[in-house]
């Protein structure tokens, strides 16, 4: 079945989705949204990783396990969003590189 | 005989009750309770006394308590008395108690009193489980119980840094003392194999000329151990070398000075080498050494106390010399003469202290017998006193020859005793010293009563009774209340200053220089409890030498008295009732001699002894400076050890220990965790970032394997 899409360029996706939240998560000086929005890459990743080995090896615990990380990532979404707000009021910015009161 | 339990218990559980009271039962309870306890203590010790005089008791031993118990090592608490013991107890006692009586009139100002009389009371305690002691370690323990007691007297007022000082140096030197001491007990173990007294004597003949290796070399035996032994003594009793405590110690009140510094603890050196006198027989060197050091002892403290002019100073030189007389006893072999000045001594010297004391109080805490003067019609009574003292030091009395009764003071038999003892022990440089010294002691013994007592009034000069007269003008008070006038920072009254006097200077004024007159300052008689043990004390100086001489020194009686308690020389104490008559008068003339000098030097003519100084500047200073002991002792140890000390504390501390250890470790945390604080951004995707990292390389790490 030469050309058809196999378990390899699902897994070359979620890599390139992967690296591209990492990378998010890194390299963003803009604000904290797009931090939230790169873990939700890194998430979506994993889930096409889940996906994948799932149907390549006929194992459906890897899709429902991929259901638990929608879940826990629209849970995550919300709880992310919602401190974002408070954290908005408080200082009045999301902008990442004021985000440093850890600094002792 | 359970009332030796008494004699010794209860001194301490007044200690215990005024001490621990202190404050809470204040000054009149902590008083009666001390001075009472003293006086039953006193009253059961002298039927004790009266019957090994009659020949009645004999030694027993009272076991009170197992003490130690380890192996071969076996130590007991146990009361011993026996003739020298009863000696040492009626003099303990009794002066003790009269010292008690005295302080309630001597320390009435003081705020402190409960603690006064508490530290007397434990030292009474300390000083009696020293002379009952059965064996080497609980001579120790009392030992170093008097030598606390001492310290704490000395330090009383320890507002006074002067006093502090003065404590330190007396506990110090005394270390010195009890080192050796403790070497002996140590050495005498090794050797006997017991620390029990009577079984020491009755094994030391065996041991005489048996040697001992140390280290390289090999001495006799019992040589070196009697010679540590004396070490302690020497320390305790302030013989030459260890001596320059005992005058430092009159900063405590006088009667401590009385007490402690002049009738018992100061003798506890001769109680315990006639103690152990059996021991000393064996090793000949051993007794040359304490003759010598004795001898050395007592002319050395004579010469110094000619030019004191405090007149505490002077009677501290004075007991410092006449230790050296009952050493220089011991040492030739008349142990019961040396007893015998002991027992006479601590009446005599306790009265002269306590005496100076009464002069002190009358004259406002003024201490220089510069400033004195005339005293003798304002306060006759402790004139009278005193000169029951001077007599009985100096050894006023009828020589025993062309058929006159030998009767005289106190002094006058013990201290021709030894002088005599001296003689026919086949020493007679031995007793041209005692000769020697027996005309200085006069002589300052006399220089003293002139300056103070006779003369005219020279209180005007005196600062502290100019400080009294303007407290009386001013105040309208009583000038007894002086003290209270004063109060240091802390709002608490000062104690009465009382010192070890002033070092004299050359440049001081000659008391005859000093403007005559009283500045209208009338001295007042002390207290009747400050006069009661001035009187008895007095009958004591005048009674204790011929009443008691017959016991002490007599070749028939005094063996039957000491019944081998020490090793009483028969034969010396025949021999030395047989001194030819020139030898006998030596003392007497001696004596008198002393007696004109000070007469003519400072009532005929006063201007004598200035001239006299002036013309043998390099001598006179070299007394004053007392022979530079203090100086090159300064010198030898002083500095060095401070240099010592100094040089550990800062380079051995401050800069190895403090460096590398506590500020080393302080100084790596600091830097690290500022290093560390550096890595910290506070900015989450660094962290995220090097969580990746670290969870990346962890991963590869557990593929890899």
């Amino acid at each position: 079945m030469n050309g058809s899409i196999g378990l390899i360029h699902y897994l070359i996706v979620a890599a390139i989705l992967f690296t591209m939240g990492v990378l998010g998560i890194f390299l963003n000086r803009k604000n904290l949204i797009v931090i939230l929005m790169a873990i939700e890459l890194i998430l979506l990743a994993v889930n096409i990783n889940l996906v994948a080995f799932s149907a390549a090896l006929h194992d459906l615990v890897g899709q429902v396990f991929a259901m638990f990380v929608l879940t826990v990532a629209a849970g995550e979404a919300a709880i992310g969003l919602a401190i974002l707000v408070i954290y908005f009021r408080g200082r009045g910015t999301i902008a990442v590189d004021d985000v440093n009161r850890m600094k002792g | 005989m359970t009332s030796i339990l008494f004699i010794v218990f209860l001194p301490l559980l007044a200690a215990i009750i005024a001490g621990l009271g202190n404050k809470a039962i204040g000054a009149v309870p902590a008083k009666v309770v001390t001075t009472a306890m003293l006086f039953v203590s006193c009253l059961l010790s002298w039927p004790i006394f009266l019957g090994f005089l009659s020949g009645a008791n004999q030694a027993t031993v009272t076991p009170v308590l197992e003490w130690i118990h380890s192996g071969d090592f076996a130590v007991a608490w146990a009361l011993r008395v026996d003739a020298l013991t009863a000696v040492m107890l009626v003099v303990i006692t009794s002066v003790s108690a009269l010292v008690h009586l005295y302080s309630w009139g001597y320390m009435a100002e003081d705020p402190d009193q409960p603690r006064f009389f508490a530290y007397l009371s434990l030292f009474t305690f300390a000083m009696l489980m020293l002379v009952t002691a059965d064996n080497l370690v609980q001579m120790f323990f009392g030992w170093e119980g008097v030598g606390l007691a001492s310290y704490l007297l000395i330090g009383f007022w320890f507002r006074k840094p002067s006093a502090n000082a003065a404590a330190i140096k007396a506990f110090v030197v005394n270390r010195v003392g009890d080192l050796g001491f403790m070497l002996g007990i140590f050495g005498t173990f090794l050797v006997f194999g017991t620390v029990s007294i009577p079984a020491i004597l009755a094994a030391a003949p065996q041991m005489a000329g048996s040697t001992i290796g140390f280290l390289w070399f090999r001495a006799d035996t019992m040589t070196v151990l009697c010679l540590l032994l004396f070490v302690g003594a020497m320390g305790k009793s302030a013989q030459l070398g260890l001596h320059t405590w005992l005058p430092d110690a009159m900063e405590g009140p006088t009667p401590v000075s009385a007490l402690i510094h002049a009738a018992t603890m100061v003798t506890a050196g001769v109680f315990m080498v006639c103690r152990l006198s059996p021991m000393f027989e064996t090793s000949p060197t051993a007794l040359h050494v304490v003759t010598f050091i004795g001898a050395a002892t007592c002319l050395f403290a004579a010469t110094v106390g000619m030019v004191q002019t405090d007149i505490k100073r002077v009677i501290a030189y004075s007991t410092c010399s006449q230790l050296g007389y009952m050493f220089f006893a011991a040492g030739v072999g008349a142990y019961g003469a040396a007893m015998f000045h002991l027992f006479t001594h601590a009446f005599f010297k306790a009265l002269l202290f306590l005496g100076a004391g009464s002069v002190i109080h009358a004259m406002h805490h003024e201490q220089d017998m510069r400033y004195y003067g005339g005293l003798r019609r304002e306060i006759p009574l402790t004139f009278w006193a005193m000169m029951m003292g001077t007599l009985a030091i100096t050894g006023v009395g009828i020589p025993g020859i062309f058929g006159l009764p030998q009767i005289g003071f106190a002094g006058f038999h013990s201290k021709d005793a030894i002088i005599e003892a001296g003689w026919a022990a086949g020493e007679p440089g031995v007793w041209f010293v005692g000769v020697l010294v027996a005309a200085i002691t006069s002589f300052y013994s006399w220089r003293l009563m002139f300056l103070t007592f006779w003369g005219t009034p020279r209180w005007a000069a005196s600062e502290h009774i100019q400080h009294a007269l303007h407290d009386a003008h001013g105040h309208d008070v009583d000038h007894h209340a002086h003290g209270a006038h004063h109060a240091d920072e802390h709002g608490a009254p000062v104690p009465r200053a009382e010192s070890a006097g002033d070092e004299p200077s050359e440049h001081g004024p000659a008391q005859q220089d000093l403007p005559a007159g009283t500045g209208g300052y009338h001295p007042h008689e002390s207290p009747l409890p400050m006069l009661i043990p001035l009187i008895v004390l007095s009958i004591g100086a005048i009674a204790a030498g011929f009443v008691f001489q017959r016991y002490f020194i007599e070749p028939t009686s005094g063996e039957t008295y000491w019944k081998g308690v020490i090793a009483f020389r028969e034969h010396l104490m025949h021999a030395m009732h047989g001194v030819p008559v020139p030898i006998k008068l030596g003392a007497t003339i001696a004596m008198l001699l002393g007696l004109v000098t000070a007469w003519y030097a400072y009532i005929r003519a006063p201007r004598f002894p200035a001239a006299f100084a002036g013309h043998f500047r390099v001598l006179y200073r070299f007394l004053l400076h007392k022979y530079y002991f203090d100086e090159l002792y300064h010198l030898l140890f002083v500095r060095p050890a401070f240099a010592i000390g100094r040089l550990l504390w800062h380079r051995g501390d401050e800069k190895t220990i403090d460096r590398f250890g506590p500020n080393g470790s302080a100084w790596l945390v600091q830097v690290g965790s500022r290093l560390a604080g550096r890595l910290q951004t506070g900015y989450v995707y660094t962290y995220a970032f090097v969580m990746l990292i670290g969870l990346t390389a962890a991963v590869t790490w557990a593929i890899s394997q």
